[in-house]
């Protein structure tokens, strides 16, 4: 689980540099020929690409992805209203990839919090903090692909293979192994469990940071003044972490958002649809069942999800530079 | 600090100092060690599994291994030669080099520009840059599937997936860049202007030499997110002989499903490069994580 961090901007205070001497004639075109190759890129197959996806969300598309038989917004509706592996409400608790998504965003984005703020607290209490530190970031580096094969191992209900069930039939005898990955009503926080382990170590090590840079002092005149460590953490490590934590919870969305390999690496999907989410439904309705302009629809949701994030990013960039 | 105000009052100590820590700190180590077990077990159990004959894996569970040594590296000869993941270990070594260099390369000049030259309109496409860093990748797939085959069939070699990481590297790269760069002393930059430098070479002489910390940075999670990939290798890699590691323990899971013995060396090897880049160059790693996340 090692996709880059998305960081939102947080510039330094300090001004960008301006008033290097006069606005010469070449410079324009000098400033340009550093950016154009990246520009470039991004254009061709960053910007234009969502713009064609956009655009093929309007049309039913054929297996080459060409604009072929537009249908207005017929696509969108189909997924909200009429496709239940995507968003069935008429049961309860509701079901589909969206609301496996929802889930996800709730219980992937809490326990890698509570985790990770968890242990950044706590670590720096102990002398082998950098022990911890190290062995709760390693899943950082490893592929997603290797994380799903890895907890595959671990909820296996054969007890010879899986310790979960093994560990558990250890201490109750007559307990019966379960496939935590194979039941429509597990499968779900089986996988987001995989994931938080994988992402707690990120959390972790921005916040243990953050803690870093809390003024001793401060903490120091709380404790003598008699406050409980409990208090300590509340009232003051919390508020003065409240900018870190929302930088990590906005990475852990679009994190969430995408999430992906480990499903199709662990359920496929399954069993049956349960464990979807709106990645997945992307990946299976293009590219397996050849409905181009209906995966386009899912991109695009994608894209809406994250569109906040994107809003959010840009105006901070902004004020900042405006503030500082 | 208006915080102080509502602490917790002053509570007198009833025991000695030492027997209070030492009751209050005990919860404190059970669950960090807990959790740091929690987070190896995981991890260690396909390790050691990768080791032990195939015949004892189905006998008995991995943690009898640790008391009953028997172990072998058979499965890892496997693998690599009969499963082909010696091969897809070298592709994997050729979709992520160039996936890494330039992003790396076309990143630091755009950084440079954005950071260190005045030009119209540069703070709009700045910001323009910092908005596409949360574009999900699902949204350019399908069109540039299209793109790689519409321009001779890109996707049957490299370099369609060598162009897509380029795309998705280089918003990232160009913020993290930038953002260092204009750290960089002012009066060095004037100075070697005053003397008549080009950009160009202020660029490679000045700015690259002083900001290997952040290229090294940027240049790690570019790695690691590239050798990592799954989903753009399964659709950018259209010939089976090019699939990377990743691509290629998909297909052993679902050819040879219960074989631990060769999923878990599938595994392990797709992790080791990883992991000796994360350990050697860790410094680095959690420097960029917090460059654009804490204010230092």
């Amino acid at each position: 689980m090692s996709q880059p961090p998305l960081p939102t901007p947080v510039l330094e205070p300090q001004e960008p540099p301006r008033g290097l001497g006069t606005f010469r004639a070449g410079e324009r075109l000098q400033g340009l020929f550093f950016i154009a190759p990246a520009l470039v890129v991004l254009g061709i197959f960053l910007v234009y690409p969502a713009y064609y996806t956009v655009r093929l969300a309007f049309y039913q598309g054929d297996f080459l992805y060409r604009f072929s038989n537009f249908l207005g917004l017929d696509n969108f509706k189909e997924l909200l209203t009429d496709d239940p592996s995507f968003l069935d409400l008429s049961s309860f608790p509701p079901s589909g990839a969206l609301v496996n998504n929802f889930r996800w965003v709730i219980f992937y984005i809490a326990l890698s919090l509570a985790f990770g703020l968890g242990l950044a607290v706590l670590a720096v209490r102990v002398r082998y903090e950098r022990v911890v530190k190290s062995i709760i970031f390693v899943p950082m580096a490893i592929s997603a692909t290797a994380v799903g094969l890895i907890w595959l191992f671990v909820y296996s209900p054969d007890l010879d293979n899986g310790i979960l069930n093994a560990v558990i039939h250890g201490v109750d005898h007559g307990f019966d192994p379960i496939a935590w990955v194979g039941r429509p009503s597990t499968v779900n926080y089986a996988l987001i469990f995989a994931y938080v382990w994988a992402s707690t170590g990120f959390v972790m090590v921005v916040l243990s940071a953050a803690i870093k840079g809390i003024p001793t002092e401060i903490i120091e005149a709380s404790r003598v003044d008699g406050a409980g460590e409990w208090a300590i953490f509340r009232r003051i490590m919390v508020p003065m972490l409240s900018l870190p934590i929302a930088v990590v919870t906005v990475w852990l969305f679009i994190n969430v958002i995408k999430v992906f390999d480990i499903i199709y690496v662990m359920t496929g999907g399954g069993p049956g649809t349960s464990s979807r989410v709106i990645a997945y439904t992307m990946y299976k309705e293009t590219f397996e069942n050849g409905r181009g302009g209906y995966g386009a629809a899912v991109a695009v949701l994608m894209l809406l999800l994250v569109l906040p994030v994107m809003v959010l990013n840009v105006r901070r960039f902004r004020s900042e530079r405006v503030t500082t | 600090m208006a915080t102080l105000e509502h602490a917790v009052p002053f509570k007198p100590l009833t025991v000695t100092e030492r027997l209070l820590r030492f009751v209050t700190r005990t919860p404190v180590h059970i669950g960090l060690i807990g959790i740091s077990i929690v987070w190896l077990v995981p991890t260690l159990g396909l390790g050691v599994t990768s080791f032990r004959p195939r015949d004892d894996i189905a006998a008995s569970g991995w943690w009898h291994a640790l008391t009953h040594w028997n172990w072998t590296t058979k499965n890892y000869s496997s693998v690599i030669h009969s499963a082909g993941m010696g091969h897809a270990f070298l592709n994997s070594v050729y979709i992520t080099v160039p996936a890494t260099v330039l992003p790396l390369t076309l990143g630091a000049l755009a950084a440079f520009g954005f950071a260190w030259i005045r030009f119209p309109f540069r703070d709009t496409l700045f910001l323009a840059i910092v908005a596409l860093m949360v574009i999900p990748i699902q949204t350019s797939l399908v069109p540039l599937l299209r793109l790689f085959k519409d321009w001779g069939h890109l996707n049957n070699g490299f370099v369609g997936i060598w162009l897509a990481h380029t795309a998705f590297g280089l918003p990232l790269a160009v913020f993290l860049l930038r953002n260092f760069f204009i750290t960089l002393p002012k009066d060095l930059i004037e100075a070697a202007r005053m003397d008549g430098a080009s950009n160009l070479s202020i660029f490679r002489r000045i700015v690259v030499p002083l900001s290997v910390p952040a290229l090294a940075s940027f240049a790690i999670f570019q790695f690691l997110w590239v050798w990592n990939d799954l989903l753009m290798a399964l659709i950018f890699i259209s010939d089976p002989s090019k699939r990377p590691m990743t691509v290629q323990i998909t297909y052993l899971l679902s050819t040879y499903g219960q074989e631990y013995n060769l999923l878990s060396a599938a595994a392990f090897l797709l992790m080791c490069l990883p992991l000796v880049v994360f350990f050697s160059l860790q410094r680095y790693f959690v420097q960029g994580l917090l460059a654009g996340s804490v204010k230092s």
